[in-house]
């Protein structure tokens, strides 16, 4: 058998960019040659209502959908949903949520999104030249300044987060 | 993708979640596609380019289909000079719909071929596959997808599959092929029962199935992304992966069957395959009951294996979704709510009016049954009850099925009169801010023909028409409103005002249009 694929579900609210950062995760798995799967569940979700999405990614990926209790990684952009969606999360699966970032750092309030996949990236093995260029190929020019500064920004705070848990 | 590489010459659809983003995509690659009034137009459109000679691709959700059901039930028995492609995008455990019928069932009844495919490669190269069975048998196919194939997104090879280039459009007589009278239809029907045995023997023989060998033990026959499960929690297994599951490769299932000691079938929804297999004499195990009720995954699937029909866990609900903060819907509801109205309610976004704080909807049944079921509680109501019934549209829903329900209107008016609202903010706001015939855009939101609705309303003889923006003066809405309901006249108040999130949009899009004008 192959090794097992990474699990990681992201979770939020209609609006927060859920989608948008769960498209990067994936590009970026992608980019750096991984069988990479993606599901989400958005049905009505322009009016703030609960969205998530599943992004798997190893060597052969098959059901697109994050089993239960098997998740590595929740991100999660709103606070109240963390609840909603604990279950998934394994055993030593890691939460990150909005608490670890400090959001009067960051320029654009709306890149928490980004800013949280900072977090994530220090758990993952993929270099910042591939987050980078993925984090440009899914946002519009005009938003690629304040991201990446969102995006170092995350990926910088873990380190103290980390030693804070 | 599929479409564009297979140079379909028109795709039309009518939006609905989970199948809007195909034409979208489409039309963004640059292919050519438009939105419809509803689905019905779309099917008789691309009907029409298939009898061209041309390739059409049309799209819905599975509700969809029983709008289109009509034309899809006949087309059947006529001969396509092109190819036809029906996509079907299902919605079991309804993320997005207000049934979870499964589809399948219309490939069956209506005498179509049908393709399902299991992950994003398989909807790109099946969605060839398709548009060459509709050519080689000159049949309409179906490509029925579920909401966890098309809203995932996985790696895509392109031009996996060839098929031969399109054929230049041209139009030959064939009266007997396509006018079905009863006296051409009879024989129409035998045709197509014929070509579905050829097709059904090709499908045992070369169709798109694939075996994955395994134990002998067990074996496991599943379609669609329950594959992707079934790969996920019983990599030891055997599995037959139908992918033409109408007409069904019954030989295929049969000496699969019979080499292994346990047939467990696997699918999502109804017990389709098991019913075709065990018709056929196929001896195969079902999953329980409760599977048949919401979507499947790995979790579900090891339970079926396991034959554990325990009760499961329930989800924890996420937040249902409200209006939006300064939604022009919110100063209607306000009003119906202060009002006690009877509201006969229909599905957009303004379905959510249902919820606290407004609970001032009671009916919802299908788009565009606001004005037809409001009119039935007009007519049987006593007189105090019958002057409080309003009927609620979007501008969507009602260019979609609201229109004949409005000629019914003025043709059997109720002795107390009727209310409609249509509730126009300038867009299909609900499955993501489609344009449609009364926004006067097209698909890739350029100018076009647009249907007023006033004029319209006016023309089919309603005198009292009302236009009306509700959110600036809410206590001047409730007086109109109250106005109508005191009147025995036939009302129609047009609430006017975009949706919060498109106004920037429609702008835009009004601006680049000026420009182009100009
Ligand atoms: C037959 C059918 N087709 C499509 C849909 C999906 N759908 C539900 S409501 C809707 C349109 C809503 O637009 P509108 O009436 O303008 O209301 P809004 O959401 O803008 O408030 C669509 C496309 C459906 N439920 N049934
Ligand atoms: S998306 Fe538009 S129509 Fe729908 S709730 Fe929000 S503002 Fe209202």
């Amino acid at each position: 058998m192959s090794s097992k694929p990474t699990n990681v579900v992201i979770a939020g609210l209609g609006g927060q960019g859920v989608i948008k950062a769960s498209d990067i995760l994936a590009d970026v798995a992608f980019s750096s040659g991984l069988d990479v799967k993606k599901s989400e569940l958005h049905g009505m979700s322009q009016r703030g209502g609960s969205v998530s999405s599943d992004v798997r990614f190893g060597e052969r990926v098959f059901s697109p959908m994050v089993p239960e209790k098997e998740a590595d990684f929740l991100l999660v952009i709103a606070p109240d949903q963390v609840e909603v969606n604990a279950a998934v999360l394994g055993q030593n699966g890691i939460l990150i949520e909005p608490s670890q970032i400090d959001e009067s750092s960051l320029s654009n309030k709306k890149s928490i999104n980004v800013a949280l996949l900072g977090v994530l990236s220090r758990h993952l093995q993929f270099s910042v030249e591939a987050w980078t260029a993925a984090l440009k190929r899914n946002l519009p020019e005009r938003l690629h300044e304040a991201n990446l500064m969102a995006f170092s920004i995350g990926r910088a705070n873990e380190r103290i987060m980390g030693q804070g848990k | 993708m599929a479409a564009f590489d297979a140079g379909v010459k028109l795709g039309t659809g009518y939006p609905g979640t989970p199948s809007t983003e195909i034409l979208e995509t489409f039309e963004s690659l640059g292919g050519r596609a438009q939105w419809s009034p509803n689905e019905k137009v779309a099917l008789e459109v691309g009907i029409g380019v298939a009898f061209a000679g041309a390739r059409a691709l049309v799209t819905m959700k599975h509700v969809g289909l029983n709008v289109a059901a009509d034309p899809l039930f006949t087309v059947a028995y006529t001969r396509l000079d092109g190819a036809l492609v029906v996509v079907s995008a299902d919605d079991p455990a309804m993320a997005s719909s207000q049934n979870e019928q499964d589809n399948r069932r219309y490939a069956l009844a209506a005498g179509v071929p049908m393709l399902e495919p299991s992950d994003s490669q398989e909807a790109y190269e099946f969605t060839l596959r398709a548009i060459d069975i509709s050519e080689r048998w000159q049949v309409p196919v179906l490509l029925r997808m579920t909401t966890r194939v098309c809203h995932s997104k996985t790696v895509v090879r392109r031009a996996t599959v060839a098929i031969p280039p399109p054929r230049p459009a041209h139009f030959e007589h064939d009266f007997p092929s396509r006018v079905m009278i009863p006296a051409y239809a009879r024989p129409a029907h035998l045709r197509l029962r014929k070509t579905l045995a050829q097709i059904a023997a090709w499908n045992d023989e070369a169709g798109p199935n694939q075996l994955v060998a395994g134990s002998s033990s067990l074996g496991i026959i599943t379609s669609g992304v329950a594959f992707q499960y079934v790969r996920e929690v019983a990599g030891e297994a055997s599995v037959l992966k139908l992918g033409m599951t109408y007409p069904l490769p019954l030989e295929r299932m049969r000496s699969f069957a019979a080499s292994v000691e346990r047939c467990v079938v696997i699918e999502e929804g109804d017990p389709y395959l098991v019913e075709g297999a065990r018709t056929a004499g196929i001896a195969v195990e079902a999953k329980p009951e409760i599977f048949r009720f919401g979507e499947l995954n790995s979790g579900r699937v090891r339970r079926i294996l396991d034959s554990d029909d325990s009760p499961e866990p329930k989800p924890v609900r996420g937040r249902p979704p409200a209006l939006c903060p300064g939604c022009p819907h919110r100063a209607v509801y306000t009003a119906l709510k202060n009002l006690n109205c009877i509201v006969s309610g229909d599905i957009g976004c303004y379905s959510l009016g249902v919820l606290p704080p407004f609970e001032a909807m009671d009916t919802l049944v299908c788009m565009g049954a606001a004005i037809g079921v409001g009119l039935g509680l007009r007519h049987s109501l006593p007189p105090e009850e019958a002057r409080r019934v309003v009927s609620v549209i979007g501008d969507s829903t009602f260019v979609h099925s609201g229109i004949t329900g409005l000629v019914e209107m003025v043709y059997n008016p109720p002795a107390s009169g009727h209310v409609v609202l249509i509730l126009d903010n300038g867009t299909t706001a609900m499955t993501g801010m489609q344009e449609h015939p009364g926004t006067g855009r097209t698909l890739a939101h350029a100018k076009t023909g647009k249907v007023v609705f006033e004029d319209l309303v006016r023309s089919l003889g309603v005198r009292n028409v009302h236009v009306v923006d509700p959110a600036p003066d809410p206590a001047g809405f409730q007086e109109l409103i109250q106005a109508c309901l005191d009147t025995p006249e036939l009302s129609v108040v047009i609430a006017r005002r975009d949706c919060l999130l498109a106004t920037r949009a429609i702008r835009e899009y009004e601006r680049c249009n000026e420009q182009q004008t100009n």
